[in-house]
């Protein structure tokens, strides 16, 4: 199978300190990839160095082709993302946030209009278009930011951590439309989340990734087995250890603290 | 061009749903033109200056454009924080496009913002010479809007939160103020004070839009255009280098 995404000896350093240790990997096209680790394993690192916004301090990103430092426009115009973190404008409404979107992603204004109204229908958020997006709940904005993410017809879909802070019904809603997205369009979703039992039931190849290395890599069955455990969860924590992480707080974390503390 | 437009139109449908900041914004102009207006009139004109009214409106208005500006520039730390800033930084459009698109919005919010200003201080008792130099005056609203959102976008490329804050208000935008001339005449200074002015940009500013309202002015009409306009274009530059340099 062709490969979508290749990375070879990928590194970070922020001074001392290596986020990222020369990691290598494949994801092949159109498959669910899960990447999962404790926090603070490098996982939002490595998805910002895959999406362009971090430059690698070493190492090689093929993505559907394109060198990430070479051609970063040809990469950028593959992948749709959904951050961690909200990255909607909240003072414009649903519909304009997907405009701003269309158009600089040069979606001709034809094209733009009809997947708009599709996917605003689809992720059940047609009927609020035009309100602003600070009226909105958690669910809804990611369910917004999953349409954004769409709207450009991307080859990848990154996912860090989309259903963070969801309730059970709006997390199933979202798996299955992106599982049914995956199976009809072919889309290669690479996500990242902390809930293993949505792991193990959406991915078709998951990378555990620990202090910066990945530890292990395979199916979700394949690594139960290796670990002898029952389920991914287990695996995880056979992987991993079991201490409590802590994270470096940056400002970022800082921020995400205050986005949950205000979205509750 | 059209992710120039887009973000240009952000810029300013976030100024005109906004309302309680542009009424926020209009009190302290306002505050200034009647406190210093009317508090200083009486001795500026006994000192033979004459009207301080008009002497002070133009001052003021650049006042409320550099304010404006600079902190249309400095949003893009907010947008940071909530996150929209990584939406424009993975799009596949050249980054210097997204700075231009945000630059040109922030600078005309600002100019909206110093024609406000006008048209208040006209109701406060601002009577201009002429107003038959209205259009350049314009220009000038518009060079000093544009100079001072680059100069807010270069800080804020460099800026990771608000913590900085406080220090660019109390270092860098209140000396801009104080020390352009917007409140005294720059005749008759201290030897230090005439070169801290002249070094200012803003300076230009307000002595251009002084030219054009009221006749008088410290600086020929010439100097002001050129040094406002190379002094924008360095901005533009070093602000969209460092836009640029942005990782998020």
């Amino acid at each position: 199978m062709e490969n979508i995404i290749e990375v070879k000896n990928l590194t970070k350093k922020y001074g001392e300190f290596t986020a990222v240790d020369s990691i290598s990997f494949v994801v092949s096209k159109g498959i669910v990839f899960a990447f999962l680790g404790p926090n603070g394993a490098g996982k939002t690192t490595t998805i910002r160095m895959l999406t362009t916004l971090l430059d690698p301090t070493e190492g090689k990103i093929s993505l559907a082709g394109y060198d990430s430092v070479k051609d970063e426009d040809g990469v950028r115009r593959s992948f749709g993302i959904v951050f961690q973190d909200p990255s909607l404008d909240e003072e414009l409404t649903a519909l304009e946030n997907m405009e701003l979107h269309g158009v600089l992603y040069s979606v001709p204004k034809k094209v733009r209009k009809k997947r708009i109204e599709e996917l605003l229908n689809i992720v059940e958020l047609w009927d609020r278009r035009n309100e602003p997006t600070k009226n909105f709940s958690g669910g809804m904005k990611r369910r917004l930011e999953i349409a954004r993410g769409l709207l450009h017809h991307p080859k990848i879909l990154f996912l860090d951590e989309p259903t963070l802070g969801l309730d059970p019904q709006t997390r199933n809603h979202i798996w299955s439309y992106i599982k049914n997205l995956n199976k009809r369009e072919g889309i290669t979703v690479f996500f990242t989340t902390h809930y293993m039992d949505e792991a193990e039931r959406v991915a078709d190849e998951v990378n555990v990734i620990d202090h910066g290395k990945i530890v292990a890599a395979g199916s979700p069955a394949e690594l139960k087995k290796k670990t002898e455990t029952n389920s991914l969860e287990e695996a995880f924590l056979a992987l991993t250890g079991r201490d409590i992480r802590e994270e470096a707080q940056s400002t970022q974390a800082d921020m995400r603290m205050h986005r949950k503390m205000w979205r509750h | 061009m059209s992710t120039i437009y887009i973000l240009w139109l952000r810029q300013l449908k976030r100024y005109f749903r906004s309302r309680s900041r542009i009424i926020g914004s209009l009190g302290q102009p306002l505050l200034f033109l009647v406190a210093l207006g009317f508090g200083f009139g009486p001795i500026y004109a006994k000192a033979g200056g004459g009207n301080y009214l008009n002497f002070l409106a133009p001052g003021i208005i650049a006042m409320s454009i550099l304010f404006t500006a600079l902190f249309s520039g400095i949003e893009i730390i907010w947008d940071r924080q909530f996150g929209f800033l990584k939406e424009t930084l993975v799009a596949p459009v050249p980054r210097i496009q997204i700075m231009l698109g945000r630059t040109l919005g922030g600078a005309t919010v600002a100019t909206f913002q110093g024609i406000i200003v006008f048209l208040i201080s006209l109701i406060a008792g601002f009577r201009p010479t002429t107003l038959t130099l209205l259009p350049l005056a314009l220009v000038f609203v518009f060079l000093i809007a544009l100079l001072f959102t680059a100069l807010g976008t270069a800080i804020a490329s460099m800026l990771q939160d608000m913590q900085g804050f406080q220090l660019i208000m109390n270092f860098l935008v209140m000396p801009i103020f104080f020390l352009s001339g917007a409140l005294f005449p720059l005749n008759g200074l201290s030897k230090i004070l005439t070169v801290v002015v002249k070094a200012n940009p803003l300076a230009y500013g307000v002595d251009g839009l002084r030219y054009c309202f009221d006749g008088i002015h410290s600086f020929p009409l010439a100097t002001d255009l050129l040094v406002l306009s190379l002094v924008t274009l360095a901005l533009m530059f070093i602000g969209s280098y460092l836009f640029s340099k942005i990782e998020a």
